[in-house]
């Protein structure tokens, strides 16, 4: 596949291909060696890969370093509030279900503050793709430890380590009813990232895909094991998950598993010995919360006239 | 209007009696109320009969009387639930001063509304017989007590052997004393019995024919026995109006006002009292292409009506106190980034969880105030059930228009209270235009704001062209991050502008009576049916007293200085807390006073003094009265 950049290909009268720099906001700010750049990156080409229109397409946003996402794309964004981003999403989309919406939050937004909504939105699987990018700490704020920091890793707020095991965001959103499509990502293998952001979009229901994503400046540690040692990490494969033919060399231990089995998914998910990526579960048969919800729409003038019949019933 | 003849003539064959023709009370008003435990059905007989009254063309009002668990203990004050009803010869506004009837099914929660002063000195009490002679010593000797601590007042007592005769239709009194209790009403009330069968009817629509025969059977059976045993008729004259009225409470009214302005979408997470607005709308929104969406808690039931709002039609959220101080980061949100959202709060007593079900004022400042920054943005306050339904329609266009979050401060009074008002005449323009997909012209902002107004049009999603990031960070025109301390400063002047510039369309309120005097009470909210009250009893005794009604409490309304100074003296009241000169440690200084009363000595450096109470209940006219009375400048000289 080959994506344009530069000026927009007129392929005929109507049809006008998107090239990456369509999708191009403002001049990106976060630090030099940060994730995010790459996440960016993988979503850009993403979003011209599947010729996603720039004004259907929302990106809502919370609070921190990742939340600055919308910002540095050329679509519709709503940059909210700390750990809120998915009722915003979440009214977008139960209110306009023609439209695109992702949703991009860190680990503070998504597995703390706003861990009530997380529980919800997986469980109401509106068709969103959700991507966590977790570097296990607070950036913009300055280097606290967040729920996903690894247990005795120092910050500003648990200097001598953090006290508590870090939670697993696999394993609680394989925990919640309706999930529907729960997958684990990495920056750093940009090719995997890619396609596994591109089985999300075109999973119908809530794509929940956790990025593992570097922090540079607080949080260097975190992932390190795991990206100068390729043997820490299990690919996870399968027909109906993510396959990257590309990463086989890299990234030798690939393990089958069949999405389906949600058994074998939580199994996975607590993996001690490796960093699994993948797709570990999906159901593309459970219900969305749009399309249970959906109704009839009303015109002005039919609402008017059964407006009357309602106050019939009132009438003295 | 002959009050003797119609039950006679309905119940066939009246039984031969040697009693003399019961007396006639022809009156202006009278209140009525039935209480029972909880699940005794008195206020649905409360509901039917307020329902036959307003149909005949009486004034009425109509309040519950809730406790506060669902199923409290059988025979205990506390539990005491039940509806009251205020009729009248001409439009009643509020609940009046005290119950002239009441009908209880046991002696304990007569009681309760005693206790609270809820009773007039005069007042008559059917009461259910049994229990004086009840096998259980313990009842009977509480039957003993409590009718020895009624008779400390000048009340007439009537005991009714209710259970006794609905059992020979019924095995189960619970299932229908409340019905034998409606016929006793209809008879006394001379209601028009045809109406009673259709409102029994539409009440039980959902049960079976059985169901309605045997009610209506009660409902006679009751009437036959007050035909034969009580010995006086209550008849407040009705008017027959040309006029089409709609009956409904005031939680309805906001949901079927919110359905005639067009909006689709109402997030929510339950919350007494303001639940029940999306009790209606569950039922009926879909069929008017709307949903409810019962979110996981408050912050996200306002993030999606903020989402929706941004991505289209206005939305809305319903909550109560607690919930409002939970969204509050989010009105903030939808200030800055200039989201239109209708925010209703239906007040009830607070702080914290407060008096769930009881009326108070005390959320005005917490809606004006409570998020952090400077968060301008528009407050408006039905004063009646009729306003509760057009309000909806204002706030959605206001929300509109001015890009910015209305909130809408209903009560618990208003929520619960019913009564007829004026056939709303919906229009088409109230409802939101068709979503604007149309290209944006080159070069437009995302916040494109009038540099004398503060207002500027909204771009939504789908629009080709605009793709603009709006953000709860400071931002420029083009919704991009301020970096710069000047943009901050011109960004938060053009939010403010915009509430100068709904002042100026608003009109100086006009006072209830003179334009000048001696005492000016402000009020705001549900009160003004009992402050206009009470503001023309205080007129027909000689007291140069004048009263305006606030809708708007952001803007305030224009002219109020002004208004102000033509009066010696200006007091607000309201139902909040305000401490009292004489009060241990209470000066002139440390005061804390009612919300708007410190709202408008801010805004117009006027000395409003203010008569605030938080009695968990409405406030009654006649202790309004008190208040102005005591309040006058000159002592009420004039």
């Amino acid at each position: 596949m080959t994506i344009a950049c530069g000026l927009p290909i007129l392929q005929d009268q109507d049809e006008h291909e998107y090239g990456l720099c369509d999708y191009e906001g403002a001049r990106a700010r976060w630090c030099p060696g940060c994730g995010d750049h790459s996440i960016l990156a993988a979503v850009q080409k993403l979003l011209a890969s599947e010729q996603l229109v720039p004004e259907q397409t929302v990106f809502v946003s919370g609070i921190g370093c990742s939340s600055r996402f919308p910002h540095y794309l050329k679509t519709y964004g709503f940059h909210g509030i700390h750990g809120r981003a998915l009722p915003v999403a979440t009214g977008i989309r139960l209110h306009r279900p023609d439209l695109t919406v992702f949703v991009v939050m860190g680990d503070g937004d998504c597995t703390s503050i706003g861990a009530g909504h997380w529980l919800h939105a997986l469980r109401y699987n509106l068709d969103i793709v959700v991507m966590l990018l977790d570097n296990g700490i607070y950036g913009l704020t300055k280097n606290q430890t967040s729920p996903t920091t690894p247990q005795g890793f120092s910050t500003n707020t648990q200097p001598r380590g953090s006290w508590l095991p870090p939670l697993n965001p696999i394993q609680v959103a394989l925990g919640v009813t309706n999930a529907s499509f729960v997958a684990q990502t990495a920056e750093w293998a940009p090719a995997h990232l890619f396609a596994t952001l591109r089985a999300a979009y075109r999973h119908k229901g809530l794509s929940f895909v956790r990025i593992l994503q570097r922090c540079p400046i607080y949080a260097g540690a975190v992932y390190q094991n795991a990206v100068s040692d390729p043997a820490r990490i299990a690919m996870l494969v399968h027909d109906d998950g993510v396959v990257v033919p590309e990463l086989d060399k890299l990234y030798k231990s690939q393990l089958r598993h069949d999405p389906h089995d949600i058994d074998a998914a939580r199994r996975l998910a607590d993996d001690a010995d490796h960093t699994n990526l993948g797709v570990f579960f999906l159901d593309p048969s459970r219900p969305r919360y749009e399309e249970t919800r959906r109704i009839p729409p009303r015109t002005a003038t039919e609402r008017l006239a059964l407006i009357d019949a309602e106050l019939d019933r009132y009438a003295v | 209007m002959s009050v003797t003849t119609s039950a006679a003539q309905v119940l066939a064959p009246p039984a031969p009696s040697p009693r003399a023709e019961p007396k006639v009370h022809r009156l202006h008003e009278h209140t009525v109320e039935i209480v029972s435990d909880a699940g005794e059905g008195a206020q649905k007989c409360g509901q039917v009969f307020g329902a036959v009254s307003a149909k005949m063309g009486n004034g009425v009002w109509t309040v519950e009387i809730i406790p506060a668990e669902i199923q409290p203990p059988a025979r205990v004050p506390e539990g005491a639930s039940g509806f009251r009803i205020r009729l009248g010869d001409g439009p009643i506004t509020n609940w009046g001063d005290a119950t002239n009837l009441v009908v209880a099914f046991n002696e304990q929660v007569l009681l309760a509304r005693h206790r609270v002063g809820a009773l007039a000195d005069d007042a008559v009490l059917l009461v259910e017989d049994k229990w004086a002679t009840h096998d259980d010593p313990d009842i009977r000797a509480a039957w003993n007590s409590g009718m020895a601590e009624l008779s400390g007042k000048d009340y007439r007592i009537i005991t009714a052997p209710m259970e006794e005769l609905c059992l020979t239709l019924v095995d189960d009194p619970k299932k229908g004393k409340n019905m034998f209790v409606l016929g006793m009403l209809g008879c006394i009330y001379a209601r028009d019995v045809e109406r009673i069968r259709e409102q029994i009817a539409q009440t039980f629509r959902k049960k079976s024919e059985a169901v309605y025969e045997r009610n209506v059977k009660l409902m006679q059976l009751g009437w036959t026995w007050a035909d034969e045993h009580i010995d006086f008729r209550i008849d407040v004259p009705v008017q027959v109006t040309e006029r089409e009225l709609v009956v409904m409470n005031g939680n309805e009214a906001l949901g079927l006002g919110a359905i005639a302005s067009g909006m689709e979408l109402c997030a929510m997470y339950p919350i007494t009292p303001a639940t029940s607005v999306s009790h209606y709308l569950s039922e009926v929104f879909e069929k008017f292409g709307g949903i409810v969406h019962q979110a996981e808690d408050e912050i996200a039931a306002a993030g999606v009506a903020i989402g929706a709002s941004y991505a289209g039609k206005v939305a809305f959220t319903i909550t109560s106190g607690p919930g409002l101080a939970l969204k509050t980061e989010f009105l903030g949100l939808a200030v800055m980034t200039e989201t239109p959202l209708v925010l209703v709060d239906v007040q009830r007593g607070g702080p914290s969880t407060g008096l769930p079900t009881k009326v108070e004022q005390s959320d005005l400042l917490a809606a004006l105030y409570a998020s952090p920054g400077d968060a301008p943005h528009i407050v408006v306050a039905p004063a009646t059930i009729e306003e509760c339904f057009h309000v909806m329609v204002t706030a959605r266009r206001l929300a509109e228009s001015f890009r910015t979050v209305v909130m809408v401060l209903s009560d618990a009074n208003l929520a619960t209270g019913v009564t007829p008002f004026p056939r709303p005449k919906p229009d088409v323009r109230w409802q939101a235009e068709p979503l604007d997909l149309a290209p944006v012209p080159d070069g437009q902002k995302a916040y494109a704001w009038n540099a004398g107004t503060g207002l500027s049009q909204r771009i939504i999603p789908g629009r080709p062209g605009g793709m603009f990031t709006l953000t709860g960070l400071s931002h420029d025109e083009g919704s991009k991050v301020a970096y710069s301390s000047g943009i901050h400063q011109k960004s938060s002047a053009m939010r403010s502008r915009k509430l100068a510039v709904l002042q100026e369309l608003l009109q100086p309120p006009q006072p209830n009576g003179d334009d000048s005097g001696e005492l000016l009470v402000v009020g705001w909210g549900s009160t003004k049916g009992a402050i206009d009250e009470a503001v023309a009893r205080a007129r027909a005794e000689g007291l140069a007293v004048s009263a305006i009604h606030l809708r708007f409490l952001s803007p305030l309304e224009p002219g109020l200085k002004k208004i102000f100074a033509r009066f010696s003296k200006v007091m607000t009241v309201e139902i909040n807390y305000s401490d009292e000169i004489g009060d241990p440690h209470i000066t002139e200084e440390n005061r804390r006073r009612g919300q708007l009363a410190m709202l408008l000595r801010a805004s117009t450096l006027c000395d409003v003094d203010c008569w605030t109470r938080v009695p968990g209940e409405p406030l009654r006219p006649g202790a309004i009265l008190g208040a102005i009375r005591g309040r006058m400048p000159n002592g009420g000289a004039q």
